[in-house]
């Protein structure tokens, strides 16, 4: 049986399994289409917590990201698992005490304010929207892959399954199905590392292979690594490059973002007890770090396979000739997230750092426009950078004298799904590896469109536009604006603002900026009042909101860009990490504001007390 | 619900295991991950440092171990006042 035959059964598989418990399960009320009523045990809660939580971004792209950029990528590793633990001091147990179905309920609820609501909805819509963005180009990777095709077709392919996906089932269908979804995506993502670990340092166990020793060198993994790295001119694995204070915000943002993600705080509104909220935090956690603890092993273990892969004898000597790359090289051509093109015309693909990555764009771009001097200026240009490159790594390694700039590129967001094949695992390994990628992407792109749906009929529509919409219409209303949600979130993914794991991370700046704090503020404060809390959530958001675009291009539109991340507007604080300043803002304004203007009344100071303790918390309703 | 000076004393204890908690988290991430990791490049573990193995492992299992601790703690101080369900 070939690869695509195979790919297709188990993804079938799959994907049947989780219509058939989608239907199983199917929501009736609304109560069950937000909330699942209530009844969901921790370790299942916990489960579906992680599903819903790893995405594309961590599945099939963050480990790419720490295998090309290594110890300097370390924020995601910390920053997604390192919320949880503010999650279940600062949030969960709390927010669920207060016993409504949404973030944005209890911020008006808290901040005695329609308005206060209507600014946590916007919110939530700009956070969900751009994960989504992430998601949708996470899934575009996976189905352009296993069905061979475009990356662009294989995004279509993928959002109109989201979208038969999602609107057909609530939340109950999908608390179940994301049961089901994590099993699939932990075994795909685990067995290939083991096989891998097992191959390279003889350790069955990722995370104890990372720091063993490389059994054909018999040096410490990264060590080897390292020094292949040095050999083609790459900066070190383990040493950091990126400068602290860029690191040290990145992380926080990606961990106050984590606590304060809509999509997530929700799954906390429907556990029995207040108890359960915090263990069931806890349970996410360690169907979480089975992941994360994995990532690494896989992130470094990938990097050195793929140069081993085309240095079949070292770096110092010739490398791979076109006319032996593997199968998987010419199956990821075709979906032109792999490209290799024979610069020097020597027959051999050449894959090391020459220094003229910025260069190579503007040839690329220069090559789009068409203009014939602008062409050959940039060839020139790139060519000069490109030679430099070389001589420089001459020095040490003789091979390079005769190479004219870096003949492999490869997209970061391919890495994991690629992997194994790199590794040449056996064919049915590739294929759950498929199944898990998409697993992980459908299921948070669907808890994500629920939050984008409750937001909308529930807390626009029957909380402030209409109160008196009938229990059909809100459902209506919900599967209207999923839809409009995977359009959009489809158009930009056409051209994502970066690789699935960063488009994600300015998905959790945005939280960062403006809903963690405002929910902080109001378990942790009895004095922010309704002014406050709007003026501080408004001004980190738009605020972050600003630095995103002005680094990502308006809406997400590239060529509308004013700076970039390389060169960043403020303290080299790249638009990733700006979430936390973002937070600072908007803590800073809301006590400012509140200390100018009227005191919180006194039924709300009860509320306040009310949610901090456990006693008493009936299951979560609607009103 | 509770009294009021017993849910006091409550809240108090919970500000109080939230800052000690926090402590550890921020030390174990913040600050052996990143801030730190100069002073721990002297210890080595597989190729690299310390620091590195707590960016990317140590701060997660210290992460794991911190919510059941909390999740524990707080089930004991809400029984202690009365406040449990």
């Amino acid at each position: 049986m070939d690869q695509f035959t195979l790919n297709l059964i188990v993804v079938g598989a799959t994907f049947a399994l989780y219509f058939g418990i989608a239907i199983w399960a199917r929501a009736g009320s609304t109560a069950e289409f937000y909330a699942a009523g209530g009844g969901v045990h921790p370790v299942l809660n916990g489960m579906a917590t992680g599903a819903d939580w790893m995405s594309a971004a961590s599945f099939i792209s963050m480990a790419g990201i720490i295998a090309f950029g290594g110890y300097d990528t370390s924020a995601y590793l910390m920053g997604w698992t390192g919320g949880y633990v503010l999650l279940a001091m600062l949030l969960a147990p709390y927010l669920r005490k207060f016993g409504k179905f949404t973030v944005p309920e209890f911020i008006g609820d808290r901040f005695y304010s329609g308005t206060a609501r209507v600014i946590a909805v916007i919110a939530l819509l700009i956070i969900s929207i751009t994960y989504v963005i992430g998601q949708m180009s996470g899934v575009g990777v996976a189905f352009s892959r296993f069905l061979e095709v475009k990356a662009s077709t294989g995004l279509y392919i993928g959002a109109a399954i989201v979208f038969a996906y999602a609107v057909l089932g609530g939340m109950k269908g999908i608390t179940y199905t994301q049961v089901a979804q994590y099993v699939v995506l932990i075994i795909a993502y685990t067995i290939p590392a083991i096989f891998i670990s097992l191959n390279l340092t003889g350790n069955p166990i990722p995370p104890l292979g990372l720091f063993s020793d490389a059994t054909a060198t018999g040096t410490p993994l990264l060590e080897t690594l390292n020094g292949l790295l040095a050999d083609l001119g790459f900066k070190s694995y383990t040493a950091q490059s990126d400068n602290t204070l860029n690191l040290f915000l990145f992380t926080v943002s990606l961990m106050i973002g984590t606590a304060g993600l809509p999509h997530v705080i929700v799954r906390f509104f429907t556990v029995p007890k207040v108890a359960d909220a915090r263990s069931s935090a806890g349970w996410a956690l360690v169907f979480i770090a089975l992941l994360y603890l994995t990532a690494p092993a896989v992130a470094a273990m990938a990097r050195v396979n793929l140069i081993n892969t085309f240095f079949p004898n070292g770096p110092q000597n010739a490398p791979l000739a076109m006319a032996d790359t593997p199968e998987w090289v010419d199956n990821w051509t075709k979906t032109g997230l792999l490209k290799v093109t024979d610069l020097n015309g020597d027959g051999m693909i050449q894959y090391y750092n020459d220094g003229a990555t910025k260069q190579a764009t503007a040839l690329a771009d220069a090559k789009k426009a068409g203009d014939e001097a602008a062409i050959a200026a940039a060839q020139a240009a790139f060519d000069e950078a490109a030679a430099a490159g070389a001589a420089k790594l001459a020095a040490t390694n003789p091979q390079a004298a005769s190479w004219k700039g870096n003949e492999l590129t490869v997209n970061n967001d391919i890495m994991v799904l690629a992997n194994p094949e790199i590794a040449r695992l056996p064919s049915w390994v590739i294929a759950l590896v498929a199944a898990g990628g998409l697993a992980a992407a459908l299921s948070t792109a669907a808890g994500l469109l629920m939050a984008i749906s409750s937001a909308v009929s529930h807390d626009l529509i029957k909380g402030q536009i209409n109160p008196s919409i009938s229990e059909k219409g809100e459902l209506m209303a919900a599967r209207i604006s999923m839809a409009v949600a995977i359009g959009v979130a489809t158009w930009l993914g056409l051209n994502p603002p970066g690789f699935a794991a960063q488009t994600v991370a300015l998905a959790f700046g945005l939280a960062a900026s403006s809903i963690f704090p405002a929910l902080m503020m109001g378990i942790f404060s009895k004095k922010v009042n309704s002014t406050g809390a709007i003026a501080g959530m408004l001004a980190g958001l738009i605020a972050t909101v600003v630095y995103i675009f002005l680094h990502k291009g308006w809406f997400f539109v590239a060529s509308t860009a004013s700076f970039s991340d390389s060169a960043p507007l403020f303290l080299g604080i790249k638009s990733t990490a700006f979430g936390a300043v973002g937070a600072l803002i908007n803590f800073a304004v809301a006590f400012t504001v509140t200390a100018m203007t009227r005191p919180v009344p006194a039924n709300v100071v009860s509320l306040v007390e009310s949610i901090r303790v456990p006693k008493g918390a009936g299951a979560a309703t609607g009103h | 619900m509770a009294d009021n000076s017993s849910s006091n004393a409550y809240w108090k204890a919970n500000i109080q295991t939230i800052l000690i908690f926090l402590v550890i988290w921020f030390v174990c991430s913040f600050g052996f991950g990143i801030l730190l990791r100069p002073m721990l490049a002297g210890i080595g573990i597989g190729g690299t440092d310390l620091g590195f193995w707590f960016a990317q492992q140590g701060s997660i299992l210290v992460f794991l171990v911190l919510i059941f601790a909390y999740a524990f703690r707080m089930n004991k101080l809400d029984r202690e006042h009365g406040v449990d369900e």
